[in-house]
């Protein structure tokens, strides 16, 4: 039997460290807990970091466990588990926004829809769950990349489809896009997929603070914009009731 | 924010497990809800009892807490409505107002011996003319005539008037206002109504030995009862009661004839609207008041409940543990294209409506080798939507109508592949709504229109909203095969029990 592979092992200890109570930490404490070169150390955490298996916080430097890591560790949030505890939240939503609501999870590269409620207005609407649309071109989409590094990485190692004039195809453009959806807590999606429909999203968390899936709006501009913007008192209900859903799934209650 | 209108109406949905209060507005739209609990008593095995002071403070609290959660005051509401659990049985002095003994819930079956006893040689059907309704343990007359031989002297005290009955939703009104009524809906399941009369009946009550001095006044569902006398709900109007099913009708918007919602919990109940005439089943079915708003002819409704639907995903879940979750029997059902020929049929105490055949137990019929835990899986979903055919066949064929569209509500209805197969074995549109609290806005509904919050079900029409909708897309050849696939499951699991089995 050959012997052990020194670097795995070296992994693995990072590993553990980042898995225990501060969850926090520096090159610098990394290296002193492991009696190892800071280099050393610094290289095993890029390698780390590149898999999706630790991440840097921005503001301080200090490393911790990433989300691909946390994916592998529980099976991750069945759909109709989803469906189930968000449906309250979701007719809530429905009915306060007057527009039709969508939850979405990540499907590979693509969005799955898990749930649909209908635009409470008795027009003809046909159920979508079940649809996959593309990630990209959707605000739910737009809000599952921006917390999944790893995906949205793979989405952009093939060309960006554009859907209509508004898609967003370039790589920059949309890791821009990303980087201030995850800062500002929401997405839209304002005719990238569908010419005339203005979508909104926000992320639903898990009690372990994993991005599970997105729920938001969808609907006219007429309706969703007020002067071309997004309108702050529909973009407060998106991101209510992603938090009750939250909420109910066991994130900390913020 | 200080306002001059009243904007909303109180609904308490007084259930078996806890006690809510949900408050809605003009547009039917849910702005508040609070929920408590209450104890479950089990002196003795079969024997289900409750507290109802223990009820009674818990909705007191219930409604304080909602308007508190919203800042609203008690005068913003311009009515309450009550919910409640049917069939429970209460009887109270009428000076002190204390209950003289725990309520005695409806899943009781202490009467067993005593219903057996009343319905002699004529059988169950004795009364069914009379009543709509079968002779069994859950309804409220033969628990009152239990009380009245076992309390020592109780009898006299009732004769006398001393002593009051009620159902739930005559306490709460007792303690709410002083008066002591009851409406259509929950009168029709004591077994002590007459259905053509709506009035209490001699005949019923001499079977059953209740004094009719101790009996409330049968009210209409929805009718200013009277205000509250004191407490935190002082001055509010209290404006409606029906029992939770004929709630949950209404809140659906089922108003006319031949419209009808289906329930989906542990078991599931299926109401549909037969206007204004009473239908007699020939199918076991019940035969029930659905409403009764002021002054107007009350509607009536077939009731039929399926014992078994939540509840056997539940028992796949917990006895089988293919499953985690009860959602995640979705996904396991849709790792296969089809039931593999697998049927199950739940009759895990005997088949009911429309077989009613005691002897028969549960069969997991057409296994074969293939089979795997995702053909089985669907077959307990499919098992939910076949016995809802079942149902809606048998009441087609009472009330001489077909059901155009089925109004759904409950847990399950999250469940897209079941609500999905419900449409294509039904061959009917079946339709989820907006406002999930079918029973509750049911008892709002019925209390605004009492005080003209609203000023007909014409106005509530305009508030029902489809939140999703499934259309049956299952060819003709496929639905006919799978239904007579069923039956064929159904018959199997007949003649069972043995006379030498012990249950």
């Amino acid at each position: 039997m050959p012997g052990n592979i020194q670097s795995i092992e070296r992994a693995a200890a990072i590993l553990r460290l980042l898995s225990g109570r501060t969850r926090r930490l520096g090159v610098v404490d990394l290296a002193g807990e492991l009696g190892l070169p800071k280099g050393t150390v610094h290289g095993l955490l890029r390698t780390l970091q590149h898999v999706g298996f630790v991440e840097q916080d921005a503001d301080s430097g200090k490393y911790q466990l990433g989300a691909a890591l946390l994916h592998m560790g529980s099976s991750y949030l069945d759909g109709n588990e989803l469906r189930t505890r968000a449906l309250n939240w979701s007719d809530s939503l429905a009915t306060r926004s007057g527009e039709a609501v969508r939850i979405g999870i990540l499907h590979e590269t693509q969005v799955l829809i898990v749930h649909h409620v209908f635009r409470p207005d008795d027009s003809l609407q046909t159920l979508e769950v079940g649809t996959l649309l593309p990630a990209h071109a959707t605000a739910v989409g737009k809000v599952l990349l921006a917390h999944n590094p790893y995906l949205a990485t793979e989405l952009l190692k093939d060309d960006l489809q554009a859907y209509t004039a508004a898609t967003i195809t370039d790589p920059e453009r949309l890791e821009r896009e990303l980087r201030r959806v995850r800062a500002q807590g929401w997405a839209a999606d304002i005719g990238e997929l569908v010419p005339g429909q203005v979508a909104y999203a926000a992320p639903i968390v898990d009690r372990r603070g994993l991005t599970v899936g997105a729920m938001g709006i969808f609907g006219p501009p007429e309706r969703l914009l007020a002067a071309r913007q997004p309108r702050g008192e529909l973009l407060v209900m998106v991101r209510e009731g992603a938090r009750s859903v939250s909420r109910e799934l066991g994130a900390i209650p913020w | 924010m200080a306002t001059m209108v009243k904007n909303y109406v109180a609904a308490v949905d007084q259930g078996t497990g806890s006690s809510r209060c949900l408050i809605f507005d003009g547009s039917a739209r849910l702005v508040a809800l609070a929920q408590k609990e209450h104890r479950q008593i089990f002196p003795r095995p079969g024997w289900v009892e409750n507290d109802p002071e223990e009820i009674w403070r818990n909705v007191e609290q219930v409604v304080q807490t909602a308007l508190d959660d919203v800042r609203l005051e008690v005068s913003d509401l311009v009515a309450l409505g009550i919910a409640n659990q049917r069939e429970s049985t209460i009887v109270w002095e009428r000076d002190s107002g204390r209950p003289v003994h725990n309520m005695i819930s409806w899943q009781d079956t202490r009467t067993d011996q005593l219903v057996r006893e009343i319905a002699g040689s004529a059988g169950p059907d004795r009364f069914r003319e009379r009543c709509g309704l079968p002779l069994a343990t859950y309804f409220s007359g033969p628990k009152l005539s239990w009380l009245l031989d076992r309390l020592p002297g109780l009898r006299a005290r009732a004769q006398t008037g001393d002593v009051l009955f009620g159902t739930m939703d005559s306490w709460l009104i007792w303690r709410l206002t002083g008066r002591h009524l009851t409406d259509v809906t929950n009168a029709s399941r004591t077994l002590l109504m007459n259905l053509g009369t709506l009035d209490w009946d001699q005949t019923l009550l001499d079977a059953m030995g209740v004094p009719r001095a101790m009996l409330p006044e049968i009210r209409p569902s929805s009718e200013v009862y009277g205000e509250v006398r004191g407490g935190p709900l002082r001055g509010v109007s209290v404006a409606a009661a029906l029992g939770d099913q004929q709630a949950a009708l209404f809140g659906q918007g089922c108003f006319s004839p031949g419209e009808a919602k289906c329930t989906y919990g542990t078991g599931s109940f299926l109401l549909f609207n037969t206007g204004a005439r009473p239908v007699m089943s020939s199918s076991g079915l019940l035969t029930t008041p659905a409403c009764r708003v002021g002054d107007e002819p009350p509607t009536y409704a077939l009731e039929g409940s399926i014992a078994v639907t939540g509840a056997l995903v539940q028992w796949f879940r917990d006895n089988l543990t293919l499953i985690g979750s009860a959602p995640e029997i979705e996904t396991l059902a849709r790792s296969v294209q089809d039931n593999g020929g697998c049927y199950f049929v739940p009759a895990f105490s005997g088949l009911f409506a429309p077989h009613w055949r005691s002897d028969a137990r549960g069969v997991i019929a057409g296994l074969t080798g293939y089979i795997t835990k995702g053909h089985l899986a669907r077959a307990v979903l499919e098992a939910t939507a076949w016995q809802t055919r079942e149902v809606v066949e048998a009441m087609n064929a009472d009330a001489q109508m077909s059901l155009s569209m089925l109004r759904v509500d409950g847990g399950m209805t999250a469940n897209n592949l079941l609500m999905q197969f419900l449409a294509d074995v039904l061959d009917v549109p079946v339709v989820r709504p907006l406002v999930a609290e079918t029973v509750s806005l049911g008892a709002a509904y019925a209390a605004g229109l009492a005080v003209g919050f609203w000023p007909d079900t014409e106005a509530l029409r305009a508030n029902w909203h489809k939140a999703a909708e499934w259309l049956p897309k299952m060819d003709p050849e496929l639905r006919a095969r799978g239904y007579r696939k069923w039956r064929k499951a159904v018959a199997r699991t007949m003649d069972w029990l043995d006379d030498d089995d012990e249950e």
